[in-house]
């Protein structure tokens, strides 16, 4: 029992972690970012490239990654997300952005990093063994407490800035937002940026353990949405949330439930239309949203 | 006289040029074969090694005069096509090709893939080189479909058999992705392991092919302490997870998989934790590859900047190709023609040391000719490269 709930509390952290930029994106723009896990991949390549290729130290593939990416997102932002927002009142018009963004940088990524899974040496050996009753690499210990600051991290930024004033700002009403003097433009493109950055971030944190490949995206993208879809799309305490419960879910699942085959995932998705059917705002949403 | 200075040599440039073009275009009738297989998404790195051995064969092939089909030479052209692993797009693939005028096809490289495509392919005269492990594909009634590589129902028996004698395994456990070419191989591995009197103490647990721990996963399978942990048909990019989160879960015993790995994706993923792991490969460990393969992999390195090890299996539907329309110069666009040559065909495998032949085998899994002879090499990971454990032959 100790491990399942030690492999939740793993699993739960970089989900969390992976959600959270969804999440922000969603809130300050209305936009539902398909492209986010095709960016959690191109971070990971990024820290692949410096660490493995370059034979620089890990750090510095993290601040590469988080700088490339919040300048990407910065830059999808201003040219793509605004003009279409501006000029189309109706929300496909981002869905299908976020879609095209996804397959481009999909395509972008095959060209530029090839198709091979790739990974990086362990940045840290050995296994912590606690009686047989739980077994953790201390590697995973490390992310885990780096996910775990990052989240800690992301809600202060929030919390006591006024960058993340704003953006809460921006999120619970746009217009009252603007009226009192809050730049949208700008707050929309740091919190993409933000967003951006915190899927490249997690794509980094995890070379190290999955390593990373080009197909990787979609299905990344697919769990996100189904953490902020448990905890409530926009909240960011939601999203934190819903990467636990998924995260506890699968470890759960997967030793529970290995006997009869893989319905880890059947029961979830299962559990999860019950769930939305009595409560479709999530557990933390609103539900005028 | 200016004018007709320019008027002139305007002339004598045009005359040039379509008499160069016309040199260019007649030096050598082009030949195309055709690829459908799915180089993007999670499993592109098994169409993109298949596309790029292709590729590379056929520029090589090209620069050096062309390949010579009843006294023609031909240059070969490779039109691909992505059929992002949906059976769907595979069809849509295979009547682009039919379409094309293209009677020789390497692909799909899943098992749905290519049972969708059997249908375009026998209506439009098309043989086609899957990667994909169905019987039926190769069984009569069905007769366009040539396996490409050995098939995990081949090569599996021999790998335990290998491993019960000289490494004493007595207790078997499988574990593969949820989906079906890994489960169907799962399933003949599981079943070949029980006929052999193997113990079989685990063939249930599954994982998502984007499962990002797979620490969960295979700790109900570690618990079963078995002496051989098959990870079936497991892709590249799963494989080194797969083993770094059994051995961090302090499994000891023997990985092995039937499948075709990359070692620097093993080194890369899994380190010194891979050492030991035991896979299927093709002739490139040092003692088996002649100077062919060795020429082969040097071009394609130099064409993709880095190979990737699954092409040493990958490298040989082409050849097979225009070996056996070299062997039957009728058989370039017609179909019945190949199947002809394809009983009685042999030739020198450029690939391997020693006498080895390219043939087409399979009278014993399918009753008829219908897979490429293709060594099955048997290799273990160490420290960054494969060795050789053992080398068999299918039929």
């Amino acid at each position: 029992m100790e491990q399942i709930l030690a492999n939740g509390l793993y699993l739960g952290a970089q989900y969390a972690l992976i959600a959270l930029g969804l999440t922000l994106i969603f809130s300050l723009m209305n936009v539902l970012n398909f492209a986010h896990g095709q960016m959690y991949v191109f971070g990971g390549f990024v820290t692949y490239t410096v660490v493995a290729q370059w034979g620089l130290p890990f750090i510095l593939g993290l601040v590469a990654s988080a700088i490339i990416l919040a300048v990407m997102g910065a830059l999808i932002e201003v040219f793509l997300f605004r003009p279409v927002i501006r000029k189309s009142k109706r929300d496909e018009s981002t869905m299908l952005l976020a879609a095209g963004i996804a397959f481009f940088l999909d395509a972008v990524i095959l060209l530029l990093f090839g198709e091979k899974q790739r990974g990086v040496p362990k940045i840290l050996n050995g296994v912590f063994n606690w009686d047989m009753r739980i077994i953790m690499p201390y590697d995973r210990i490390l992310i885990l407490v780096l996910a775990i600051a990052m989240i800690a991290g992301f809600i202060a930024l929030m919390q006591y800035t006024k960058a993340g004033r704003a953006m809460r700002a921006l999120a619970q009403d746009r217009m009252a937002a603007q009226l009192m003097g809050v730049d949208v433009d700008r707050y929309s493109m740091i919190g993409f940026a933000l967003g951006a950055m915190l899927a490249g971030l997690v794509g980094g944190l995890l070379v190290t353990i999955t390593g990373i490949n080009l197909g990787m995206g979609g299905p990344t993208s697919v769990k996100a949405f189904m953490m902020i879809m448990i905890g409530g799309a926009g909240v960011i305490s939601g999203a934190i949330a819903g990467g636990f419960i998924l995260g506890m879910m699968e470890s759960i699942g997967l030793t529970v439930l290995a006997a009869y085959g893989d319905i880890t995932y059947l029961v979830i998705f299962a559990s999860l239309m019950v769930f939305l059917a009595f409560r479709p705002q999530g557990l933390m949403g609103k539900p005028w949203g | 006289m200016h004018r007709r200075t320019i008027l002139k040599t305007t002339a004598l440039v045009t005359v040039a040029s379509f008499a160069l073009f016309g040199t260019a275009f007649a030096e050598n009738p082009v030949l195309k074969i055709g690829f459908v297989g799915v180089t993007s998404g999670p499993a592109a790195a098994w169409g993109t090694s298949n596309q790029r051995s292709m590729e590379t064969r056929a520029a090589w092939i090209n620069e050096t005069g062309g390949y010579d089909i009843g006294g023609t030479k031909y240059d070969v052209e490779i039109v691909s096509f992505d059929d992002q692993k949906d059976p769907k797009r595979a069809i849509a693939g295979m009547e682009q090709m039919a379409q094309a005028g293209i009677h020789y096809v390497v692909g799909p490289n899943v098992d749905d893939g290519a049972a969708a495509v059997r249908p375009v392919a026998e209506q439009n005269g098309i043989m086609y080189f899957p990667y994909a492990f169905p019987k039926e594909l190769y069984t009569a009634p069905a007769s366009n479909a040539v396996l490409g590589m050995v098939a995990n129902y081949q090569s599996g028996p021999a790998i335990y058999k290998y491993l019960m004698d000289n490494n004493g395994v007595k207790k078997v456990a499988f574990v593969a992705a949820n989906e079906s070419d890994p489960l169907s191989q799962r399933d003949s591995g599981s079943a070949a392991a029980k006929a052999l009197g193997l113990e079989v103490v685990s063939d249930s647990v599954t994982y998502q092919v984007d499962t990002t721990d797979f620490t969960p996963v295979l700790l109900p399978v570690i618990q079963t302490a078995p002496d051989l942990l098959v990870l079936s048909g497991v892709s590249p990019a799963n494989a080194p997870q797969l083993i770094r989160s059994a051995r961090e879960l302090g499994y000891a015993g023997l990985i092995s998989t039937e499948t075709a790995q990359d070692a620097a994706v093993l080194q890369e993923g899994a380190g010194e934790l891979a050492n030991g792991f035991i896979s299927v490969g093709g002739a490139s460990t040092p003692e088996l590859a002649s100077e062919a393969m060795r020429e082969f992999v040097d071009r394609y390195t130099k064409m993709f900047g880095e190979y990737n090890d699954e092409s040493n299996t990958k490298v040989y539907a082409l050849e097979y190709i225009l070996a056996t329309m070299a062997a039957n110069p009728a058989a370039i666009d017609n179909v019945e023609e190949f199947k002809k040559t394809m009983d009685t065909f042999e030739a020198p495998n450029p690939y391997m040391v020693g006498d080895a032949k390219l043939k087409y085998v399979g009278t014993t899994s399918f009753g008829q000719k219908r897979q490429v002879s293709v060594p099955l090499v048997v290799n273990t990971f160490n420290n960054g490269a494969f060795e050789t454990l053992f080398v068999a032959q299918v039929d």
